[in-house]
């Protein structure tokens, strides 16, 4: 039988750590952020080898999820066409809230290169975003910098407030 | 061939506008060079009005009727073999002629040999499906009435097939704005929100290098830097970039190239 040795003079003398309830929430949603798999483009691929084993989301807690019902984040990556904005739209409103939205990419920031009649010109015309993450198509390392970005958004955040309903409309 | 313009300005136009730009035509060599290209367009001409036929990068092209396009593509596959519709659209010819020009690429495994089927329609004047005797001319058909808008008759699913079904006008037209019309503009918006939240969201931005210093929600100014949302004002005061290490801190220090020493000796 393993031998555990308490000492009893430090941390007030129990073997708990004290947190407030905004650090503790924040530090469960931001370190599990289960993504919805959303590639719409090339820069889906590069979405795909951040999930892969050699960047490993997952030491981020970042699981990419099947349905919009099991996820925090949605990671726009790729062309919005006009045809497919309102199932954007539809898959937003199927996430449970705190729910966040990364905009991966030139083309789901602004239309990118896609200056013509059937693209939308920027996500944040169809839902609201959180974090744009330019680049065509953004590499792996920067896709996971902005998943940081966005965890410490999420600890800077008051978790015991209801969140401020985003609406764009 | 084109008359030359300047293009010192080029730069300065987001994209080249010169669309009515028609290639200059690859030489054209006469159907009896081909034994087997004489031989299928004898047997279309038995029948059927051949208004003009050539050969072209080794391809026989023959101009007919609208109203034949199926029984000429019925000879074609029963009497001469060929076997695959390897391509059927329309290419917009309003502008010049007030006609569209609509043609079948026609492959033929055994003979090894493409054919091209052409015929001009007026604007709205609809040209008969070939989709009972090649399958691929369903979909084809469809992009060709999405695209322009030229309408098949007898097809058994006549809806677009690219563009969502609620879409107005035909994007491949020549007349149709390449960054689109009033209501591809606000589609997205008046299909998810509707129509009152247009002012909410506001119209797109089409300029893709946009630079707005006052719209500090956005952008910001290097080295005049405000809060975001802040007012931006025109003598809004400098706060010079700086680097932490200009006055040194721990275990840090800006190399000074007035205090470099040069060495000239090296056996100093």
């Amino acid at each position: 039988m393993a031998q555990h040795q308490v000492n009893y003079t430090q941390d007030g003398g129990l073997p708990v750590a004290l947190t407030s309830v905004d650090k503790i929430v924040n530090w469960g949603r931001s370190n599990s952020l289960w993504a919805m798999t959303y590639g719409l483009a090339c820069c889906g691929i590069e979405m795909m080898a951040s999930g892969a084993s050699r960047y490993d989301f997952d030491r981020f807690g970042t699981i990419f999820r099947a349905s919009p019902r099991q996820s925090d984040l949605m990671i726009v990556a790729g062309t919005l066409t006009k045809k497919h904005a309102e199932f954007i739209k539809r898959l937003y409103d199927q996430m449970p809230e705190p729910r966040w939205v990364i905009s991966m990419g030139s083309c789901a920031n602004t239309g990118g290169m896609f200056n013509t009649y059937a693209t939308v010109q920027g996500v944040d015309r169809v839902i609201p975003v959180d974090l744009y993450l330019p680049g065509c198509a953004p590499r792996p390392e920067t896709l996971q910098y902005a998943v940081m970005m966005l965890q410490k958004k999420i600890r800077s955040e008051k978790a015991g407030k209801s969140q401020r309903q985003k609406r764009l409309v | 061939m084109r008359k030359y313009v300047p293009k010192d300005d080029v730069q300065k136009k987001s994209y080249y506008t010169d669309r009515f730009w028609v290639a200059p035509q690859v030489a054209k060599s006469p159907v009896e060079s081909d034994d087997v290209f004489a031989s299928d367009l004898a047997a279309i001409k038995a029948k059927f009005e051949v208004i003009d036929s050539y050969i072209q990068v080794e391809q026989m092209v023959v101009v007919i009727n609208p109203a034949d396009n199926y029984a000429v593509a019925q000879i074609l596959k029963d009497e001469c073999d060929y076997n695959q519709l390897s391509e059927c659209s329309a290419i917009d010819w309003l502008a010049k002629k007030g006609q569209f020009e609509v043609f079948y690429q026609f492959l033929s495994m055994s003979k090894r040999k493409r054919v091209r089927i052409k015929c001009f329609i007026d604007k709205d004047q609809a040209v008969e499906s070939l989709n009972p005797l090649y399958r691929s001319a369903d979909w084809a058909e469809r992009e060709m009435y999405d695209m322009l808008g030229v309408k098949v008759n007898n097809h058994p699913y006549m809806k677009r097939i690219l563009m969502p079904d609620d879409w107005v006008g035909h994007p491949l037209l020549k007349t149709y704005p390449l960054q689109g019309d009033e209501a591809a503009s606000w589609y997205e918006v008046d299909r998810i929100y509707g129509k009152e939240a247009r002012d909410i969201i506001g119209p797109e931005n089409r300029e893709p290098a946009e630079v707005n210093r006052y719209d500090t929600e956005r952008f910001g100014r290097l080295g005049h830097e405000v809060s975001r949302g802040e007012e931006f004002k025109e003598d809004q005061a400098a706060k010079p970039l700086g680097y932490q290490e200009e006055g040194g801190v721990f275990a840090v220090s800006k190399f000074q190239e007035d205090d470099a020493v040069v060495i000239t000796d090296r056996k100093r």
